[in-house]
């Protein structure tokens, strides 16, 4: 009964932080693409457009969702609600942090501490193929069915690097449980260099990071990989006919799964929640960050020299939050009663794991704004004729030696 | 809560199974394949073949099925038609296809000898672990045979599927 109680709420907490992460991922990638082509980005809806996302839910939700004629209807409405539930599902075997006691409970921080969870991400990722497929083929549209296709055809190319990428850290960790991989990375070479799979010896995983992420972002159907959803070639490709929540579906599907990618790109090579410095300079990282955050809001709110009156009042504002936060993180060099000193000690790995994800998210974004799109063709063979003989070779390399040294 | 499990998994495979056979779209069918192959996976899980639930996920629901549905997406193929609806199928082949089913079940209960009873998590070695120890060294041989049929296979797809030069 207990162990219900605390997976539903886990639950409840994972799903609400991870959709508005996902909500305002939306929002941070706007503002970040547009400061890249030296644009301002979205700001009339409240200050510096941070309710911008809401007013995007209200008006995906309040629109008309129009049903286009002699289209499979069952199929049609299942292929929205398959992508956003399997995108949510893979989530749940991502762990966040170490293990935390609060109140005589023991529990992981992840809804699900399970000794197959790449195995599960893997198995998710491969059925939710069919989303996208099922979503172009049901609209009775020629460029949603090409784009689904497409999606299809490169989902399943890009799938096979992926999976040998995944498999060389394995190697070396030794396991399938992602809370013991990330724990496996713990610890430091001559005092500063961290053991994450990307540094570690006997084979650092740098190209198997790079072909890994490479296939992520093919994956997500991110640019320059977004051939399903090509506007000049086929419209908006598997969801053109979809619109109001339907759409929304499937755009929130995108932004979880970017953010999946993201936490299990950090659980395999970069460490999952170990600090990149070793103690006790760890533990002072994140407070500096948010008071050094602190002190430029308030100069900047201070001295408001930009046309947006309010900033004037916004930026000591959050100032005062980002101050509260690097407070909180200092807790936990304090010598504190029982509770308090848990979610305390709670916070840094789970800080140290935001950031990492929230690197790769923005490398997500970086990328999007900076290069431009394949050709159908040049795709396929970067993946079939480079991408999966490089990631080969690196994985018989980290084969050998694994075995040369254990 | 095991029982409960398995019977629900068990009702949606034989479900999903009898809608294959009945749909006449081709894209229905192969849905309907997916979901018997994804509760088998469950089933797989209640016994303790965790591994076995993950392959069957990604090889089968995942890998070979999407190629199922690419080709008739590809082909663009439609519903079937049904022809020739004759009474005579209808009234005697139900209760033969019962008669049958009861038979072959009959035979095999009686003939084969009796195995240990299932229990819901008594089984340990389907770990991937325990999987990998077995086939690299007990199954050591059929597992090369398989690969290099496999290897065979593809090699034939190849020359099939290749331009002429």
């Amino acid at each position: 009964m207990e162990f219900i109680i605390i997976s539903l709420v886990k639950a409840a907490v994972v799903a609400a932080v991870l959709l508005t992460l996902a909500a305002y991922l939306v929002w941070i990638e706007r503002k970040v693409l547009a400061h890249i082509q030296l644009r301002v980005g979205p700001y009339r809806v409240g200050p510096n457009g941070l309710l911008q996302p809401l007013a995007d839910l209200i008006k995906l939700v309040t629109k008309e969702g129009v049903m286009p004629a002699q289209v499979n209807k069952f199929y049609y409405l299942l292929a929205p609600f398959l992508a956003v539930a399997l995108a949510l599902v893979s989530i749940s075997v991502i762990p966040f942090g170490t293990q935390i006691e609060v109140f005589g409970i023991k529990t992981y921080m992840g809804l699900a501490d399970v000794n197959i969870g790449l195995l599960v991400i893997l198995a998710v990722s491969a059925v939710s193929v069919y989303a996208i497929a099922l979503g172009g083929w049901a609209s009775n549209n020629k460029y949603a069915l090409l784009g689904g296709l497409r999606s299809a055809a490169q989902m399943i190319s890009y799938e096979l690097p992926m999976s040998l990428a995944i498999a060389s850290p394995l190697l070396m960790a030794n396991t399938l449980s992602l809370r013991e991989v990330a724990e496996s990375q713990a610890g430091f070479y001559f005092g500063f260099l961290p053991k994450w799979y990307i540094f570690q010896m006997p084979m650092p995983q740098v190209i198997a990071f790079a072909v890994f992420l490479i296939a992520g972002f093919a994956e997500t159907n991110r640019v320059p990989f977004d051939l399903p959803e090509a506007e000049n070639e086929l419209v908006a490709g598997f969801h053109t006919e979809y619109s109001s929540t339907c759409f929304a579906a499937f755009f929130t599907a995108e932004y979880v799964n970017m953010v999946t990618i993201s936490a299990l790109a950090t659980h395999l090579f970069l460490g999952g929640w170990n600090p990149i410095f070793p103690e006790p300079v760890a533990g002072l990282i994140p407070v500096l960050i948010f008071l050094a955050a602190a002190a430029a809001l308030f100069f900047h709110g201070l001295n408001n020299v930009s046309t947006r009156p309010w900033d004037k009042y916004t930026f000591p504002v959050v100032g005062v939050v980002a101050l509260g936060v690097a407070g909180i993180f200092a807790l936990a060099f304090l010598p504190l009663p029982e509770p308090l000193s848990a979610i305390a000690n709670a916070l840094h790995p789970l800080f140290w794991f935001g950031v990492k994800v929230g690197a790769i998210l923005f490398l997500f974004i970086w990328v999007r704004g900076t290069l431009p799109r394949f050709r159908f063709d040049q795709l396929m063979k970067f993946a079939w004729t480079f991408l999966f003989p490089v990631a080969i070779v690196q994985l018989l390399a980290t084969a050998l030696m694994v075995a040369l040294v254990k | 809560m095991d029982a409960i499990l398995f019977l629900l998994f068990a009702a949606i495979a034989v479900a999903c199974g009898i809608n294959l056979v009945v749909q006449t779209h081709p894209i229905s069918s192969a849905l309907s394949l997916i979901g018997v192959m994804a509760s088998l996976a469950v089933l797989y899980l209640l016994l303790g073949a965790e591994f076995m639930a993950a392959a069957q996920m990604i090889v089968y629901a995942g890998a070979i099925m999407v190629l199922f549905v690419f080709t008739i997406m590809l082909l663009n193929a439609g519903a079937e038609q049904r022809k020739g609806k004759s009474i005579i199928a209808k009234v005697l082949g139900v209760p033969a296809l019962i008669a049958f089913l009861g038979l072959v079940s009959f035979l095999i209960q009686s003939l084969l000898p009796r195995s240990e009873e299932v229990k819901f998590g008594a089984f340990t070695g389907g770990t991937a672990q325990a999987i990998g120890k077995k086939l690299f060294t007990e199954y050591l041989l059929p597992f090369e045979v398989t690969s290099v049929l496999i290897l065979v296979a593809i090699l034939g797809a190849v020359v099939l599927a290749r331009k002429e030069i």
